[in-house]
């Protein structure tokens, strides 16, 4: 241990600080201060957050739209099936982990949020904060894989024409997995957090109709309506209405609606759960 | 905003908590004043409810009934107006392991709405001042308790609170960071900034505190300043005196003659030590050491002799004796019964 104290630190060396008069911004100032830290700490593991949105959505699209096709396993078109089917995935999983896993841990065994639920704003906004920024992540993560879907199956089905759905269906997936991520951060103790990979996010990943258009599970009525309770199939089913409108899918003012319920029910949870977490 | 001198900067009435599917109350009707500008120290055991009780002044924890009041502003009615009031060190490391300890502080201030360059500013200031200037683009996690201790209590005084609270500043600190911590809450002091903080260590208390409130089980004992609390005891200092295995018989004998010795306020038999308990030398059963503590008027001194006598005439062996003034630890034992651990 060496505790001795480098310094004197007479108080006259330094300015007393003086009362806070003046000083006292807006609840929206402390607000855009919160956000800023977390978009300060992303910026500075910049090459972190890309190889963590990336990867797996990579992978998937690699194997499943590249591999499998090229070696004549998957019809042809299948790969412009699974790209909207991807980018559903990657709104919804990204906004999870984005919230839910940092969550858990600064509730749980780091406290560090503890220093943000005592800046001057409601508890309430310190919950909004972490859903707009981990619905700007996912949001960031989501335009990232059009690039790197050009990039490995050569061209991508796209659409200008149905740019509003697109656009509409994309940030709703990306608050929805943002708004999962809260009621999940909350709810599981960090001695659980394993639960987490193996009970949510692998059933969240094979169940939301990002590997095959809903409408075609006809053939397997049970499976169809497991997949139906998962909110992302309404984010992958949206999403090839807007991109691919060919292929059969339900029809776009549904997946909306129901993403809109979602969000509030979810949103509504998963507030309360930070309150309960927050404030003893 | 800037309480006045004079009026309450904390106050607490009748507050309550019982956290739920507990059987008891945490906090049990308590009731203090903190004035501006005051050093206020509440001491107790572990479960007393010092930290639910700094936990709703703070925000934290919701009162079950009562009133708190920070500032003159309510907390449970106006939790975001009484946070601009006050700081918070907590008891265990809290920092922003994702930010550096200089950005630790920037932020913060940023939270509160201080402006940028200000900020800036006051932030090298005080890291300079808590001697971490040269650290200061280290990340909380290569920092000792003591040095973290110290980032915290920068960290807090980054908006100017009005009230600083602490929560068992210099729990597992040793010495040498225990001290830097106390110059630098005795520096508070003398700015005027209000501190309320929380200890079960009683040198700590009576070494910071302008006033102290006694709490145990939720509820508040004694509340004075650390000196009226220690002459509220009887007797202005006392001896300690512990004796060989005592029998039940040879016990009352002796403490009826101590308490009949001149000067003698009070007489308080207090737990033996471990070690003296064998009694086979006597060949009888197993009896206790005696030890006893009198509470003396006058000099304490005076009364060795004739207290040493006291033992001798009933055939015990003196195996110490101690003089001392009395301590705020004293005053938790004499209010209780029990010691602070």
């Amino acid at each position: 241990m060496t505790e001795l104290p480098t310094d004197d630190g007479g108080p006259a060396t330094a300015p007393a600080p003086v009362p806070a008069r003046g000083a006292v911004g807006g609840r929206g100032r402390s607000f855009l201060a919160v956000l800023r830290r977390d978009v300060y700490v992303t910026g500075s593991e910049l090459p972190l957050f890309v190889a963590q949105v990336v990867l797996q959505p990579l992978f998937l699209l690699f194997v499943f739209g590249k591999v499998l096709g090229t070696l004549g396993y998957t019809q042809p078109g299948y790969a412009d099936l699974l790209f909207p089917g991807l980018l559903a995935l990657t709104a919804v999983i990204t906004g999870m982990q984005t919230l839910s896993f940092p969550l858990v841990a600064e509730f749980g065994w780091t406290r560090e949020i503890e220093d943000r639920l005592l800046a001057p704003i409601p508890t309430g906004l310190v919950a909004a904060e972490k859903v707009v920024f981990a619905s700007l992540r996912a949001l960031v993560a989501t335009l990232m894989m059009i690039p790197v879907g050009i990039l490995i199956l050569g061209s991508i089905p796209w659409d200008w024409g149905n740019f509003g759905l697109f656009a509409t269906v994309v940030v709703l997936g990306s608050i929805l997995g943002a708004s999962l991520g809260l009621v999940l951060g909350t709810l599981v103790t960090p001695a659980r957090i394993n639960i987490l990979f193996s009970l949510v996010f692998t059933p969240m990943l094979f169940t939301g109709a990002s590997q095959y258009p809903w409408p075609s599970l006809a053939s397997i009525r049970w499976f169809q309506v497991v997949t139906a309770m998962n909110p992302m199939t309404y984010v992958s089913e949206g999403l090839r209405a807007a991109l691919v409108p060919d292929v059969p899918h339900i029809r776009p003012w549904i997946s909306v609606v129901v993403l809109l319920v979602s969000l509030v029910v979810l949103l509504t949870i998963g507030t309360r759960g930070f309150y309960r977490r927050a404030i003893d | 905003m800037s309480p006045r001198i004079g009026t309450d900067a904390v106050s607490v009435e009748e507050l309550v908590k019982r956290y739920p599917k507990s059987p008891v109350n945490a906090v049990d009707g308590l009731s203090f004043a903190v004035k501006a500008g005051e050093v206020f120290g509440l001491l107790g055991p572990n479960g007393a409810g010092k930290t639910t009780t700094v936990g709703i002044l703070t925000t934290r924890v919701r009162p079950t009934s009562g009133a708190a009041r920070v500032g003159g502003i309510d907390v449970a009615a106006d939790p975001v107006g009484a946070r601009r009031q006050l700081a918070v060190v907590p008891q265990r490391n809290n920092l922003d392991r994702s930010l550096s300890i200089r950005n630790n502080l920037i932020f913060h201030a940023a939270y509160h709405g201080v402006a940028a360059a200000e900020r800036e500013a006051r932030a090298d200031a005080l890291l300079a001042q808590f001697g971490l200037g040269d650290r200061a683009k280290e990340k909380p996690e290569f920092f000792s308790g003591g040095q973290s201790q110290r980032i915290m209590i920068a960290r807090a005084l980054m908006h100017a609170p009005e009230v600083l609270f602490l929560d068992e500043p210099s729990t597992g600190l040793d010495p040498a960071a225990r001290l830097f911590v106390w110059d630098r809450l005795r520096e508070l002091e003398k700015r005027g900034v209000t501190v309320v903080l929380t200890t079960h260590d009683m040198d700590e208390a009576a070494a910071l505190s302008t006033r102290v409130g006694i709490m145990d089980h939720g509820k508040l004992l004694a509340l004075d300043t650390p000196e009226a609390l220690m002459r509220s005891l009887p007797g202005r200092s006392t001896l300690e005196l512990t004796t060989q295995a005592c029998n039940r018989f040879d016990t009352e004998s002796i403490l009826a003659a101590l308490a009949l010795l001149p000067d003698v306020e009070g007489i308080e038999q207090l737990q033996p030590p471990d070690d003296h308990s064998d009694a086979t030398a006597e060949g009888g059963g197993h009896f206790p050491a005696l030890r006893v503590r009198l509470y003396v008027a006058h000099d304490a001194p005076r009364l060795m002799a004739p207290a040493a006598s006291v033992i001798a005439r009933h055939g015990r062996t003196l195996t110490d004796l101690r003089l001392a003034i009395p301590t705020l630890e004293d005053v938790f034992i004499h209010l209780t019964g029990r010691t602070l651990r």
